[in-house]
């Protein structure tokens, strides 16, 4: 065998491990990431889409935030105009949640409906820019 | 003074056509004329631009609201220090900063290229120009000028956002762009070899120059981004594998890649092709990673708001990807290797492995970066590729890479013999067994942290002993004292033992990384006088007793502050103070969401790392997360230590030895690697 052979066959293992490792990187640790009609949809489609590890991205629905910070239970709504789902979340929201602001919620939706969220980001477009004054 | 910065992106866009038209042709038709006026052009360009430059921070420091840019990033309360970085802290000003950045560049290349590279100065100037004058033309057409009027003056900005507000974003984002910017000199001394054939040795001596110089900006800006993150953003990290961060890597990895690469090209004459295209790959990616920061395809925390910006840059990224692949492919008869791999086991392979793997490392991230919008195409559906998914694919294939540290430098070139691999590995292999073995005992049984501290261990050993044989070899020679010799190897041979200290520093980032396996995080609601427990990785147990809340007003900010007594084992270690800042403006309203000012008392084995999650009720009663992280320091002396090591490998002179092509000796391992340094 020559040495651009052998070489070849290493660069191969690389490429394929490189590979391999992506393909079930994303099998065992990849997420959905659906807006509340997707989950809806996708749900009623299929009952065993519970309990599955997910995001939804949605905007919070104003006025449905509770927090309780003793327990560090926080509870809200979400919602993309056309469904609507609530959230428990237990933790510390990021700095920039606030009533109406566009969420990741990265969780479980269980069988009682509810998403038990285990992280929650606030997206913000503009994040790094002034939010325009209404 | 906005009249007079419009003005100059005007002049500056003109002229910089002006230079790319001349430096074109003027290379083409060999008509001096042209060539000198291409080269005119960049200073000019650089002077308009430097002028645009001024009156931005002008009217920043003179707060002169009616310009939508100042009025929209500061406030008359924002201290002095961030009205200079609000020149980069927006969308315009960024791109203005950009482009003079460059066109800075541009004119320096042209005073300070050696003589014997003078053939490529037409072309460079033409590619520096011609992408600086791109960057102008977003600020003129996107529109996203930064001098454009607002419709009414307000009486005070709306501030900026206090998490810009940290020393680190100062000096992050500059230096971020200075490594990202200045790959385009590479970039353009590639597209010169290749448009004017000069494709001899030659012309990899100026790129590689040049391309430490942007991978050590590159590296220095990629540290304080992950600096700023920690300090700053409160989640008790440095690294997400957000877009962004990505986007920076993407092009750190393939110059990493050509910066190994370029030396089988030095010594054997092969890869050449591999190595043109990672400087054209890693320009690209360049300006891939901006496309992703500007246009909001995806949503990072980085992300500007979105706007038309994100197409003119995907139209650039586009018609620069085919030019530079036209211009590739008509030239690759001329990019023959001169000789062939001999051996699997030496250093052109392990170098090629290396390669192969900085490239895997990178498309992977490349693929989890972009896969929301891949699998939507493909499967209809958004599905995430996040941190887990990031750190499954990129342990391993960083724990490989870092065993190649090891090897690379001590196998000889060509065919490694028996003899060689014994004498140059005897002692580091050893070394990584003790390790492994010590920290098995001890307990350890995390796989990745293992296979890291042991590799670390190997790779530290082969980099001492290269050392020490050096020295001895002085000692023997010039009977130098040790100390001294060693000065006198890293002096001598700047570029082989500056390399040997990068190496180190990598080896001290993994182990900081690996530590991050064993952090132990609590969080907890706590009445003054109450205290919470966690016991650290380090072994001991942290006692952090809640002493009280105090509320003021700074300067543009209303801070609630809390102070934490900290125990080891009941032994009083200090104090922490951590606080929610809410910002307000000269009226005292509020702007802004209320930040979060870690508290941090870091350490060699552990840091612990407080945030003040809220107030209960508005009483003293206070919710706080406790994180100790371990030998998180060593992530950042690693990177002191990389950027010392790529000073040393920048620093000018050293021994010159004339290279003679790619005609080398066999060089025997370790020895005789031969410095290439130009006059």
């Amino acid at each position: 065998m020559t040495a651009g052979t052998k070489f070849a066959l290493g660069a191969v293992l690389i490429v394929g491990s490189v590979g391999y490792l992506m393909a079930s990187g994303i099998k065992q640790t990849g997420q959905y990431f659906l807006t509340p009609s997707e989950l809806a949809q996708r749900v009623s489609a299929d009952p065993s889409f519970y309990d599955l590890g997910l995001k939804v991205g949605a905007r919070v629905v104003p006025g449905t935030v509770s927090k309780e910070t003793a327990t560090q239970t926080l509870r809200f709504n979400i919602t993309d105009g056309t469904v609507n789902y609530p959230v428990i979340f237990k933790g510390l929201p990021p700095d920039t949640f606030t009533d109406s602001v566009e969420v990741v919620v990265e969780g479980r939706l269980q069988k009682d409906g509810v998403i038990h969220a285990t992280n929650v980001l606030a997206k913000c477009g503009s994040r790094y820019e002034a939010v325009p004054k209404a | 003074m906005s009249l007079l910065g419009h003005l100059s992106l005007w002049l500056a866009f003109l002229v910089g056509l002006w230079g790319a038209i001349t430096g074109f042709v003027g290379g083409a038709q060999h008509r001096p004329d042209l060539q000198q006026s291409a080269r005119n052009a960049t200073f000019a360009l650089f002077g308009a631009l430097l002028v645009a430059v001024i009156s931005l921070e002008i009217a920043i420091f003179r707060h002169d609201f009616s310009l939508q840019y100042v009025a929209g990033r500061t406030s008359r309360n924002l201290p002095t220090f961030y009205l200079w970085s609000a020149l980069y802290s927006g969308q315009e000003g960024s791109l203005l900063f950009w482009a003079a950045v460059l066109s800075l560049f541009g004119a320096l290349t042209q005073l300070f290229t050696s003589r014997r590279h003078r053939a490529y100065l037409p072309y460079v100037a033409a590619i520096t120009s011609l992408v600086a004058t791109f960057f102008v033309s977003v600020m003129l057409f996107a529109p996203a000028n930064p001098f454009q009027r607002a419709a009414f003056t307000p009486l005070d900005g709306s501030g900026m956002n206090p998490q810009l507000q940290n020393p680190g974003m100062v000096f992050h984002p500059p230096m971020l762009y200075l490594g990202y910017i200045s790959i385009t000199i590479p970039f353009a001394f590639a597209m010169a070899a290749l448009l004017t054939k000069k494709l001899d040795a030659d012309w990899l001596v100026a790129v590689r120059k040049w391309t430490i110089v942007s991978w050590l900006f590159l590296s220095i800006g990629l540290l304080i981004g992950m600096w700023w993150a920690y300090v700053e953003l409160g989640w008790g990290g440095y690294w997400a594998w957000d877009p962004v961060e990505n986007a920076a890597l993407l092009p750190w990895l393939v110059m990493t890649a050509f910066l190994h690469s370029v030396m089988v090209q030095e010594k054997r004459g092969m890869l050449k092709k591999w190595n043109l295209a990672l400087v054209l790959g890693a320009w690209l990616l360049s300006i891939f990673g901006t496309f992703l920061t500007r246009s909001g395809v995806i949503a990072s925390v980085h992300s500007f708001t979105q706007s038309p910006v994100g197409y003119f840059f995907l139209a650039f990224l586009v018609v620069a990807a085919i030019a530079c692949a036209i211009v590739y492919i008509k030239r690759l008869p001329l990019l023959e290797a001169e000789s062939t791999l001999e051996s699997v086991v030496s250093r052109e392979a392990s170098f090629l492995f290396n390669n192969l793997l900085l490239i895997g490392l990178a498309f992977s991230v490349l693929w989890g970066t972009l896969y929301p919008i891949i699998s939507e195409w493909v499967q209809g559906v958004k599905v995430t590729y996040g941190p887990p998914t990031f750190n499954f694919v990129n342990i391993p294939l960083g724990l490989v890479l870092l065993f190649l540290t090891g090897i690379g430098p001590l196998i000889a070139w060509r065919r490694a013999s028996t003899t060689n691999l014994r004498r140059q590995f005897a002692v580091p292999v050893t070394v990584g067994v003790f390790m492994l073995l010590i920290l098995l005992v001890a307990g350890m049984r995390e796989l990745g942290a293992l296979l890291a501290f042991s590799i670390g261990a190997f790779v530290f050993g082969t980099v001492f002993q290269e050392f020490a044989r050096g020295a001895r070899a002085r000692h023997r020679q010039y009977g130098e004292s040790t100390g001294f010799a060693v000065l006198q190897l890293l002096s001598r041979n700047r570029r082989r033992y500056g390399g040997y200290i990068v190496h180190i520093a990598i080896v001290l980032l993994f182990v900081g990384f690996a530590g991050m396996a064993f952090k132990t995080e609590t969080e907890a609601t706590l009445r003054p006088g109450e205290s919470a427990e966690l016991r650290g990785s380090d072994g001991h147990l942290y006692t952090f007793t809640h002493l009280g809340i105090s509320q003021y007003n700074a300067l543009n900010r209303q801070v609630t502050a809390a102070l934490l007594d900290v125990r080891r084992d009941g032994k009083d270690i200090g104090r922490l103070r951590t606080e929610k800042r809410q910002h307000v403006d000269a009226l005292g309203n509020p702007t802004f969401e209320p930040s979060t000012e870690v508290g941090i008392m870091s350490g060699l084995r552990v840091d612990l790392y407080v945030v003040l999650a809220g107030l209960v009720n508005g009483t003293e009663q206070a919710v706080f997360r406790f994180t100790i992280n371990p030998l998180v320091w060593w992530v950042w002396f690693g990177g002191f230590v990389l950027v010392i090591g790529g000073l040393i490998v920048l620093w000018p002179g050293g021994v010159v030895v004339a290279v003679k092509g790619s005609k080398a000796s066999p060089a025997q391992a370790g020895y005789a690697v031969k410095l290439e340094a130009e006059r």
